[in-house]
């Protein structure tokens, strides 16, 4: 029930946004079609000046993952979340999902596959997934965007917010599914 | 701080792939990740044209006025300096909607239009405002009612009943999001020294 009503409100809410958008603004008499390209000329300008920013993020993400050194530090911390009843392959997904978007989609994916996505680590996972974003993508491509080389406590904030995120998904999965 | 991290980042995965027997896997990993970042950018062209046309067909037509109307409680908490008029209000309303909808390809390019009106207004342009911090607090926390990509990656795999997470999701998001506002508030009068 549920289920269907979510899956059917997410294949609802863009077109049904832009009906409404549409209607409306031809009901004000706006000029529609010129209105719309005035606004989306400064999107291809806006994403290639995002390339710079985007190479030397994913580069330095890249490399961390490939080189075996994130595998390292996970190793490490496992045998603590053992003690803390949890099971240690959630750790690099804990690790990944504020640093790469598509790599914590594919440690996700892989949990799901492994251990079924009704299992307590299948529902813990797709909880972590689903409760923060990718913080230093975002903080690349929103500071990126405008030159901003000083970004102050911005990614000290969003680390904090995705652990506590992380945190409680563990509690409230605990509690809920466990 | 940034040059520290990105240094860091890639020092120590130099030494760890120096130790781990993989240092051929460095070239490759340069020009793939390379390869992947201009990839994301251009995919980014396509949606960021078409949902920056939508936001100023929104702006032009006045219903803007009706979502900054709506959140104005939820943007007067967060942002209590900037006026509320502000074409920043307006696109970072017009963000925070469409993540909360789950419309995450229409939340990039508001949020890009935000940063850039927020910096019309920065005092100094290489460094990060106040409001622009509480902004990224919001974005990172993901503030969404539905976590449409899980859903659809549980469906995907098999799940008896996808959506069951979406409860628990929306706890430990909010949990999140207040958590990243907090501390955006406290951290401030302690980096502020380092604006000019």
């Amino acid at each position: 029930m549920l289920q269907s009503l979510v899956q059917t409100a997410v294949a609802w809410s863009i077109p049904l946004f832009l009906f409404v958008v549409l209607l409306y603004a031809a009901a004000k008499k706006v000029d529609l079609f010129a209105t719309f390209t005035e606004g989306a000329a400064e999107g291809f300008q806006t994403a290639v000046a995002l390339i710079p920013y985007l190479v030397a993020m994913l580069v330095a993400i890249g490399l961390l993952r490939s080189s075996g050194a994130l595998d390292i530090v996970t190793s490490l911390l496992s045998p603590v979340l053992q003690k803390i009843n949890l099971p240690g392959e959630i750790l690099p997904l804990a690790f990944l999902r504020p640093l790469s978007g598509s790599g914590a989609l594919g440690v996700t994916a892989e949990i799901l596959q492994d251990h079924g996505p009704d299992s307590f680590i299948g529902r813990l996972a797709s909880t972590m997934q689903g409760s923060t974003d990718t913080t230093l993508y975002i903080l690349t491509v929103y500071f990126g965007s405008v030159g901003i080389r000083r970004i102050r406590h911005a990614l000290v904030t969003g680390l904090i917010a995705d652990f506590t995120a992380f945190a409680v998904a563990v509690a409230v999965c605990t509690l809920v599914f466990y | 701080m940034i040059n520290i991290i990105w240094l860091g980042m890639i020092v120590i995965s130099l030494i760890a792939a120096a130790a781990g027997g993989r240092i051929d896997l460095v070239t490759e990993t340069i020009f793939s990740s390379a390869e992947q970042a201009v990839g994301v950018a251009f995919s980014m062209i396509s949606i960021m044209t078409f949902w920056l046309g939508i936001m100023k067909i929104i702006e032009k037509s006045g219903l803007i006025r009706l979502v900054v109307l709506l959140l104005r409680p939820f943007s007067a908490l967060l942002f209590p300096r900037l006026p509320r008029n502000h074409p920043a209000m307006n696109a970072i309303l017009m963000n925070m909607s469409a993540n909360l909808l789950g419309m995450g390809s229409a939340a990039t390019p508001f949020g890009l239009k935000a940063m850039q009106a927020l910096q019309q207004i920065n005092d100094d342009p290489e460094t990060a405002s106040d409001e622009m911090c509480t902004f990224l607090a919001v974005n990172t926390s993901s503030l969404t009612l539905i976590p449409t990509t899980v859903v659809a990656m549980r469906a995907a795999s098999g799940s008896t009943n996808p959506a069951e997470i979406v409860g628990t999701t929306l706890i430990a998001t909010f949990a999140g999001f207040v958590a990243g506002i907090i501390t955006e508030r406290f951290l401030r009068r302690f980096t502020a020294g380092k604006r000019r």
